[in-house]
């Protein structure tokens, strides 16, 4: 960005010194020791466990140590309609968060910076959500959108909804629960970054005879972009393995399954451990792979 | 090699000095492959072999405490919230009882002590409930003990359709705590003609507004009964795949709204969900707290029977005292006592003599306790091999998962 390739000379003339410190060992120590017994230990565990194999005469959920990569083509062949659903379900859930919380970020951080009293009170109307448990907002919801819910019979009067369709157990609750559920770790950041957009240079670009769409186009939106980028990767890498909401005791049906719901399945259920571990290897990986190409385009590694 | 001059540029300089500091050294790959290493021996402690544990050393007679797991709303509670049935044990005996609604599922619960039973460590519990199937596995993989009848004279009041089953023959392991049917509840309101048969439930006219349990047994179960298979007898692939095709034919054209667990009842109770296979208990209760709302029947051609059993984990070393706690709830007048709340199926033989004293209306409810009449519609789900269990439950959960 143009704004940062000034700032960073500054950062070079004074590099930090490299001395290595026994202090700083000691105190990194922890943090290591925790990583290593809560991280690592688990991940290795989770690999090893994604390439065993059914043990001979063996019983349900009994498996040996083997390399059998068989389990991945397995698991893809089986499940790749889940995999993709749930990528397409946390775009769609980013994309729908992002467009509803832009406005209201830019309206908290921006427009309602001279009334400091409505900037906070609307700040903890976003955040209000979180003291209620995420299970049970998720199961009020199933309640608002049952059948006989005053949302279902409103549409079906205007007829958005056909007679005979329902809410609940659709790709589309689903997704407007992760929508839902997510909207605050996208406005958040949002807001961080815009608070603290300097209106001057909206300012000059009006005076340099840009129209407020080009305004918003070249400048404001390119400044917060920090905010943008945090904010579709705190909605979107949690939303790829959510299990809650498509789950169906919650918003979800037969026909709209995540990736997290088959892993649950597998683990708890079917007692398919290897095939559970493999999908969330996939699931790992595969995110790490769109978070990298997207955080390499946005052109934001500074940011991280 | 001679290390080559840095270029001019005092830009690239920097650049080449930084890629000098990143690149892995020897002694950086060497600590990562020691964190890797005991990473490695840490994650292989996780056992994975079959070998069958041994019983605990039973400290009863020192110990006058058990701790028994339980499901929801599954005992007689007073509105204190203390449990009056064991009070009176505790009374009688001077075994106190730390009572725990700990199982929510036999799934979940089964994932949290697995590790333990297999270790033949104690899981935290010296009874848990589980039904039957849960319960055959265990004892397939020898995580329970065997109960010493002698303890326990009072079994003589099992009903005697319980006495043998196929997944613990003499009930050597397991003792009936609960049970219940499997059958179809219906909206009174909205379908006033009810239901007798599982087919009926595939009417056009209720197209998305039929609901199913994510229990397999039982919805498998009811589906095979209604094409005819006897459910308890040897069946194989063919009969289970008929019923497969049927299901996923349902749930695949949108007839099915959903298929769920405990969660089934609030779709009845916001009716998204006009019918629905069922459990019996939850019926009586939802009919308690919304007036009567819905109707329920075995169908004709059967419905299922489950039990959920007392089973004592390996690693437990207070056998004695659980087994004076079954013996106590084997007594008609407590069985009883416990039936009138929890408004299940007691498998104790003298029970509705002893609730008739309580409350006759209740001793007359077919669902708590069902005449000849209705018990012979109710089958038992016969009990799966390990092989079988992994086959049929990939297929049913494939349909679950919408695949």
């Amino acid at each position: 960005m143009a704004f940062a390739a000034f700032s960073s000379t500054t950062a070079q003339a004074d590099p930090a010194p490299r001395r290595r410190s026994r202090v700083a060992l000691l105190l990194l120590l922890p943090g290591i020791l925790y990583l290593v017994l809560f991280f690592l230990t688990p991940l290795v565990s989770l690999l090893i466990t994604s390439f065993q194999a059914p043990a001979e005469f063996g019983d349900i959920g009994q498996y040996t140590y083997a390399f059998n990569w068989q389990n991945y083509v397995d698991v893809v062949t089986d499940y790749w309609p889940h995999i993709v659903r749930s990528f397409v379900f946390a775009l769609a859930a980013t994309v729908l968060a992002l467009l509803f919380s832009y406005p209201l970020a830019y309206f908290i951080g921006v427009t309602a910076r001279r009334w400091p009293l409505l900037q906070s009170l609307m700040l903890v109307l976003v955040i209000a959500p979180f003291f209620i448990s995420f299970l049970l907002r998720t199961l009020a919801w199933k309640q608002l959108l049952s059948d006989e819910s005053f949302v279902v019979t409103s549409l079906k009067a205007v007829s958005l909804l056909a007679p005979d369709a329902h809410l609940t157990g659709t790709p589309i609750a689903v997704i407007f629960g992760l929508t839902y559920n997510f909207i605050p770790f996208m406005t958040l950041p949002l807001y961080t970054t815009l608070e603290r957009l300097d209106l001057r240079y909206l300012e000059a670009a009006s005076d340099l005879y840009a129209h407020p769409f080009e305004v918003f186009r070249k400048v404001t939106i390119p400044l917060s972009m920090p905010g943008i980028v945090a904010g579709t990767l705190l909605t979107f890498i949690p939303a790829a393995g959510d299990y809650v909401n498509a789950s169906r005791d919650f918003l979800g049906g037969p026909d709209s399954q995540m990736i997290g719901n088959v892993i649950e399945a597998n683990f708890l259920v079917l007692l398919n451990y290897p095939a559970a571990a493999a999908l969330s290897i996939i699931l790992m990986s595969v995110i790490l792979v769109i978070v990298g190409i997207y955080v390499k385009r946005a052109g934001t590694e500074e940011l991280l | 090699m001679m290390p080559r001059p840095l270029p001019a540029d005092p830009m690239i300089r920097q650049l080449v000095r930084q890629a000098q500091q990143a690149t892995l050294g020897r002694r950086t790959l060497l600590a990562g492959a020691g964190a890797g290493a005991a990473a490695l021996a840490l994650a292989a402690c996780s056992t994975g072999g079959a070998a069958k544990p041994s019983a605990a050393a039973d400290v009863s007679d020192s110990d006058k405490t058990i701790r028994w797991d339980n499901w929801a709303l599954y005992i007689d509670v007073d509105d204190a919230g203390s449990y009056p049935t064991l009070e009176a044990f505790t009374a009688e005996t001077g075994i106190k009882v730390a009572y725990t609604e700990a199982v929510d599922d036999n799934n979940t619960y089964y994932g949290k002590v697995k590790d333990q039973l297999a270790l033949g460590k104690d899981i935290g519990a010296d009874v848990a409930c589980l039904t039957d199937w849960m319960v055959g596995r265990l004892i397939r993989f020898g995580y329970t003990q065997g109960l010493d009848h002698a303890n326990i004279p009072n079994l003589s009041n099992l009903v005697p359709s319980l006495k043998d089953v196929d997944f613990d023959p003499g009930r050597s392991m397991s003792v009936p705590w609960q049970g219940g049917f499997a059958g179809i509840a219906w909206n009174k309101e909205k379908l006033p003609n009810g239901f007798t048969s599982v087919s009926e439930l595939w009417d056009p006219s209720l197209k998305g507004r039929v609901g199913v349990l994510s229990e397999m047994r039982d919805t498998m179960g009811l589906i095979m009964l209604d094409q005819g298979v006897d459910i308890s007898g040897k069946w194989g692939d063919s009969e289970f795949g008929a019923a497969i095709d049927e299901f996923k034919k349902q749930v695949a054209n949108g007839q099915v709204r959903n298929i769920k667990g405990n969660a089934y009842k609030e779709d009845l109770v916001n009716e998204d969900t006009l019918a629905a296979i069922v459990w019996s208990g939850d019926i009586v209760q939802l009919n308690a707290e919304n007036g009567d709302k819905w109707g329920f029947a075995v169908p004709e051609k059967g419905g299922t029977l489950w039990n959920d059993n007392f089973i004592v984990p390996i690693g437990s070393p207070r056998k004695k005292n659980v087994e004076k706690l079954i013996n106590y709830y084997y007594e008609p007048a407590v069985a009883a006592e416990v039936a009138a709340y929890v408004n299940y199926i007691t498998p104790v033989a003298g029970a509705k003599e002893a609730a008739m004293a309580i409350d006759p209306e209740l001793a007359n409810n077919q669902l708590i306790f069902p005449d000849d009449a209705t018990l012979a519609k109710a089958h038992v789900f016969r009990t799966l091999d390990g092989t079988e269990e992994q086959k049929y439950g990939a297929d049913f959960q494939s349909i679950l998962l919408g695949a």
